[in-house]
């Protein structure tokens, strides 16, 4: 899976956390999650759990760190995704 | 069981629990008893104590939520990046709760959370309450975390 259909797939997982629909809809690698997104940062696990169920992926505490921007999302579930457990 | 209200960071007129009868890392049973001189039944409402649904919520948050996430944190089911010291404080980040029943002065409820997920210090419970009869009270949603002090 490339950068391109993983953003895609994002988009749908973090659909039902976002106020913004306008940002989401304009999405990109730079979109910050808190700040352009508007979600609510503890809400960011339950974003989380969802990227594992829907790529079947195990995201641990160092990764989840990371996961603040667009980008930096699709770094992980690339990566987890190319290296299975 | 009692031992872990010690750690409960309320005071007085916004404490809600009595006792807890059950707990272990999946889930929790409490239970309290409303008291007709609280503060909320003077107003709410003139003449027709019942209380209100957001005190309702408080006691199953501290019940289901606090006092599960409070027993995870010092039980030693650690996980990094968490911590709980003396300026700890919970914060409820989440909740949705239908409400089935009134609770009026001094009926006894009891609170039960079963744990949906405890992950990067955030608690997610499923919590039910019932009234001295078995009858549902409420039930609803919540989610939580333990955030430091800012000094």
């Amino acid at each position: 899976m490339d950068r391109k259909e993983i953003l895609s797939e994002l988009k749908k997982v973090l659909a039902p956390y976002t106020e913004s629909k306008e940002m989401l809809a304009e999405i990109n690698e730079q979109t910050d999650l808190i700040k352009d997104l508007k979600i609510n940062s503890a809400n960011l696990v339950d974003i989380i759990i969802d990227a594992e169920a829907q790529y079947n992926i195990e995201i641990d505490f160092d990764a989840a760190e990371k996961m603040y921007n667009v980008g930096n999302c699709i770094d992980v579930i690339s990566e987890k995704i190319n290296k299975p457990a | 069981m009692n031992d872990i209200l010690k750690y409960l960071p309320y005071k007085s007129s916004f404490l809600f629990v009595d006792n807890i009868t059950s707990l272990d890392e999946n889930g929790v049973t409490g239970d309290y008893t409303l008291k007709s001189d609280a503060f909320f039944y003077e107003d709410h409402f003139p003449g027709n104590p019942i209380t209100p649904g957001v005190i309702i919520t408080e006691i199953m948050a501290q019940i289901g939520l606090v006092v599960l996430g409070i027993h995870l944190m010092v039980s030693g089911v650690q996980q990094r990046g968490i911590a709980i010291n003396e300026g700890s404080f919970p914060l409820l980040t989440s909740t949705s709760v239908d409400f089935f029943k009134m609770v009026l002065p001094e009926e006894k409820v009891t609170v039960t959370s079963k744990k949906q997920y405890f992950r990067f210090g955030k608690l997610k419970c499923l919590v039910e309450m019932h009234n001295a009869g078995n009858e549902l009270v409420a039930k609803g949603v919540f989610s939580g975390i333990i955030k430091n002090a800012v000094k």
